[in-house]
């Protein structure tokens, strides 16, 4: 028997010659944030639908608390999912798209207003209950559709890119109102979404998924400092990565022509990462014999930061510095030479 | 107040292009609603034998001025059962037609708004030749179909249900088959407008939900379609009610319908005050349920999105 | 194993209905194509395969003069109906402050539910009235037939023309002024191009509706005015005709051949 509250075991489906999940296999924990993150395409709408029940699977089982639900039609399934585009019903208000899902189940009139009061106190819908769905603004419509989910007290929400059609400042409200509604709820919450920001904020552990398959597993931080390959490197934040040289017992930085000390690559891993946030840069005048020097070929002040490429032999990498002094102008413009600097623990090694 | 009105009207005026604007308000006006004002200065006026047959409703001779007018045109048509039954007749014909339309029409447009979409073209061009098709001579080839000697009977025959040709033409049921096949792609057409364009999303939201396909077809689909199927139901009503050539092609003497009536009034007993205010009566029968459509699509039209 | 059960009985289900739905609405057109090559004076009574009706019918003067006139009427009254269909149509959607819209709403929505008996009939009491008092039409004919086709016809444009317009993205007008296009170019480049499909399919529209019709026509018509429909109405109306199944088969094949090109030109235009 197996432990997981959900458990995916070797899912494919395809769509015509297109693989869009190939032998995916997943543990999702009870009461979790779960996020599925990658580029259109990859396959992570497709496994949220087969979930849900829309799609059948070509292969593979899905276990819900142990019990095979591949073969469940939707309407049978212990979970709900929230559409992207919420899905709402156009010719029902506010009460009546909440109430849909109870009176297909057969609870007491009693039982069903009750249940919708409380929610509607908890994602505070007050006064909107006979207004039409379409007369409401995006982010009440979003707080309507995940009502109606959560009205019917699943064990497992899924929600399709639950922020997108939201505006940038109510984005990041809601991300934190979600992650309180779920740690109040306690429900196992599956969030598909193709923003890695947003998927590192609202995650407990997550998924990055391409070409139908998971490439990496693990939690937003196992993940930002410590990905498989270059693609998560790449896909997740900004990524330096360079080759590594081990010859007579020296680790050399390719790149950089830069030799690290005190750690041994014991494994022979043949690339590694440095985020540019952990790379120092500071202005130098003149020559100086320090081979650790490079010039600045852009600059982008960012607020809270600033962003900086560097040209080191040809090659570039970014460096992010901190804004910490108020000043009127940074101190390091184009073309300025500069000194980089980096703990060597914040290399991160691997294979690729 | 009107004199504000009237300024606002004139400024806008020389604002826009005048004719470009009225032309067609102004033709609309002169070829159909003088002509139905006059129809109803005709039903109102005395019958005569003459040309016109009948007598002015204005006059002005060495008495002075007079209005001759009577209501006599419509309490003859509303005291004689044989009028009144013409109406409810072509009310039923429209009713029951409009009810079949919909039963067949809809689960073909259903499904073909559902099929892939390169199938789809093909049945929605498929819908539409028939469409296009002259209407006369889709009600002549039900004549054809139905006649004594014609391939339904043959076929029956053939299978032995019966042993005679049975007359199958002539009669109020040969009238509902035409009038249900000819106007079936007014119903379907409209049906699929707004089926084709249903979000598919809406009806895995029901599934999940846990609406069974029964209930996401009752609760979800079929209210989301009526303004569909108010739109189709009035293309279908409204023309059948006044409808002339099926009864004439595929009817009989057992049931006459309001428009051959006014056609016989007007060509065969050559009475216009009648007919006008035959068709007058048509008109103010033809408005409830045309109010009641609107009303009724007005208030399912939902915006999808 | 349930569920494909259940799919299969739905997918036999919807190839049932669109096999029995679209049985119905072709049996008799194609029944009556098939008579059509029947060598037999007694439509029903297959004799044997000939062309005798369509030669018949190419020599029956009658049906082809009702032919040319019916041809001529619906050009003309579909070209005049898109006209005025265009004007309200943009009457309606593109000037906000028109005055009292609804009162125009209703002007030009109201041909739409008038059953064509009484519109034929207050056609003709206006035609004769006026020849009374105006001297004009001086009489009933051809002029008299397209007069009332063009008045039912452009209520029927007007819808569509309404239609695309109001879903029609006034942006794209706005971005050709800025890219230098002058204002009175603006309808020739941008929109008349960009609803021209709705424009062409009005024009179907009303030509149809025109050739169509026989109700009107019959109430309008004059001496030399016979359209088609009452040409065959009049040779139907009592019994069968070997020539209009040879007639209704050569429209069934105009009506195809028109549909595969406007599905290849919808299905090009798509690709675009």
């Amino acid at each position: 028997m197996s432990n997981s509250f959900l458990e995916i075991i070797d899912l494919t489906k395809r769509f015509g010659d297109i693989l869009a999940l190939d032998r995916v296999n997943l543990k999702i924990e009870k009461s979790e944030i779960f996020s599925l993150l990658g580029s259109s395409g990859c396959g992570k709408s497709t496994l949220l639908r087969i979930i849900a029940g829309f799609e059948k699977p070509d292969q593979g089982k899905i276990l819900l608390e142990g019990n095979d639900i591949t073969n469940l039609p939707p309407y049978i399934r212990p979970l709900n999912i929230m559409f992207q585009n919420y899905a709402l019903f156009p010719h029902l208000n506010v009460t009546n798209n909440i109430k849909f899902g109870l009176k297909e189940e057969s609870f007491s009139k009693q039982e069903i207003n009750n249940r919708v009061n409380e929610i509607l106190n908890l994602l505070e819908l007050n006064g909107l209950e006979e207004r039409k769905v379409n007369e409401i603004s995006g982010g009440q419509q979003q707080r309507v559709a995940l009502a109606r989910c959560l009205v019917k007290k699943p064990k497992l929400l899924l929600l399709d890119e639950p922020l997108a059609a939201l505006d940038k400042q109510l984005r990041i409200q809601t991300q934190f109102e979600l992650i309180n509604l779920q740690n109040k709820l306690g429900i196992t919450f599956i969030i598909v979404t193709h923003d890695q920001e947003e998927a590192i904020s609202l995650s407990d552990r997550m998924a990055i998924m391409q070409n139908g398959e998971i490439l990496q597993v693990g939690n937003p931080v196992e993940i930002y400092e410590k990905p498989k390959n270059t693609y998560i490197a790449n896909f997740i934040g900004t990524a330096n990565i360079f080759h590594i040289l081990n010859k007579d017992n020296q680790i050399i930085i390719e790149e950089l022509n830069y030799e690290i000390k005190n750690i041994n690559n014991n494994k022979n891993f043949n690339k590694c990462l440095i985020r540019p946030e952990k790379i120092n840069i500071k202005k130098i005048e003149n020559q100086s014999d320090n081979s650790n020097v490079g010039i600045v070929k852009e600059v982008a002040y960012l607020g809270s930061y600033t962003k900086y490429l560097i040209e080191v032999n040809g090659i570039q990498f970014y460096s992010f510095m901190q804004n910490s002094l108020v000043s009127d102008n940074l101190q390091i413009k184009w073309d300025d030479k500069v000194e980089f600097k980096f703990n060597d623990s914040s290399i991160f090694w691997f294979n690729d | 107040m009107i004199h504000q009105y009237f300024g606002l009207m004139i400024r806008y005026l020389k604002k826009q292009n005048f004719w470009f604007v009225f032309t067609p308000y102004f033709w609309l006006i002169l070829f159909f609603f003088i002509p139905l004002a006059l129809i109803f200065k005709i039903s109102i006026s005395v019958s005569e034998w003459g040309m016109p047959p009948y007598r002015d409703l204005f006059s002005l001779s060495e008495e002075g001025f007079k209005i001759d007018s009577t209501l006599s045109n419509y309490l003859f048509i509303f005291s004689d059962p044989f009028y009144i039954r013409s109406y409810l007749n072509s009310l039923s014909l429209a009713f029951t037609s409009t009810i079949l339309c919909l039963v067949i029409g809809y689960p073909i447009a259903f499904y073909v708004a559902k099929s892939q979409a390169n199938i789809r073209i093909i049945l929605l061009v498929l819908l539409i030749i028939p469409f296009w098709t002259s209407f006369l001579l889709r009600v002549y080839a039900w004549k054809v179909l139905l006649q004594g000697s014609g391939i339904i009977n043959s076929i029956l025959i053939h299978l032995g249900f019966i042993t005679e040709p049975i007359s199958m033409l002539h009669n109020h049921y040969a009238v509902i088959l035409g009038v249900v096949y000819t106007y079936l792609p007014f119903m379907i057409l409209p049906l699929y407008g707004y089926l084709v364009k249903f979000d598919l999303n809406l009806i895995d939201a029901a599934n999940d939900l846990g609406a069974k396909p029964v209930n996401t077809f009752l609760k979800v689909i079929l209210p989301l379609s009526l303004p569909g199927i108010i739109a189709g139901s009035m293309l279908v009503f409204i023309p059948v009610v006044g409808e002339f050539v099926i009864p004439e092609m595929l009817g009989g003497s057992d049931k006459l319908y309001f428009g051959k009536i006014i056609w016989d009034e007007f060509f065969v007993n050559r009475d216009w005050p009648v007919a006008s205010a035959l068709a007058m009566s048509g008109i103010v029968i033809l408005i409830f349920p045309i109010v009641i459509f609107q009303l009724m699509y007005a208030k399912y039209n939902f915006k999808n999105e | 194993m349930q569920n494909t059960i259940l799919r299969m009985n739905k997918l036999f289900f919807k190839i049932f209905t669109l096999i029995i739905g679209f049985s119905f609405l072709y049996f008799p057109i194609l029944t009556l194509i098939a008579y059509s090559f029947n060598d037999n004076k007694r439509v029903m009574v297959w004799k044997g395969f000939s062309f005798r009706w369509y030669k018949e019918l190419f020599q029956n003067e009658q049906i082809l003069e009702a032919f040319y006139t019916s041809v001529k009427i619906a050009s003309l009254s579909a070209t005049f109906a898109t006209i005025m269909g265009v004007m309200i149509g943009f009457s309606l959607t593109r000037i906000s402050k028109i005055p009292a819209r609804p009162f125009f709403i209703f002007l030009s929505s109201s041909p739409l539910v008038m059953p064509e008996i009484i519109l034929g009939l207050s056609l003709l009491l206006f035609f004769i009235s006026s020849n009374h008092i105006i001297g004009f039409p001086s009489s009933k004919g051809q002029l008299t037939v397209l007069i009332s086709h063009i008045t039912f016809s452009v209520a029927f444009v007007a819808v569509i023309i309404q239609s695309r317009l109001s879903s029609y993205d006034k942006n794209i007008e706005e971005a050709a002024q800025d890219l230098g296009t002058i204002p009175n170019m603006i309808f020739w480049k941008i929109t008349a191009p960009v609803i021209l499909p709705s424009i062409i399919s009005g024009w179907l529209l009303a030509f149809t509706l025109s050739l169509d019709d026989l109700v009107v026509a019959s109430f309008t018509t004059g001496p030399g005015a016979n359209t088609l429909p009452i040409v065959v109405f009049s040779k139907v109306r009592l019994g069968l005709s070997p020539e209009v199944n040879a007639l209704s088969a050569i429209i069934m094949l105009i009506v195809v051949l028109a549909a595969i090109s406007v599905y290849f030109i919808n299905r090009s235009h798509i690709k675009k």
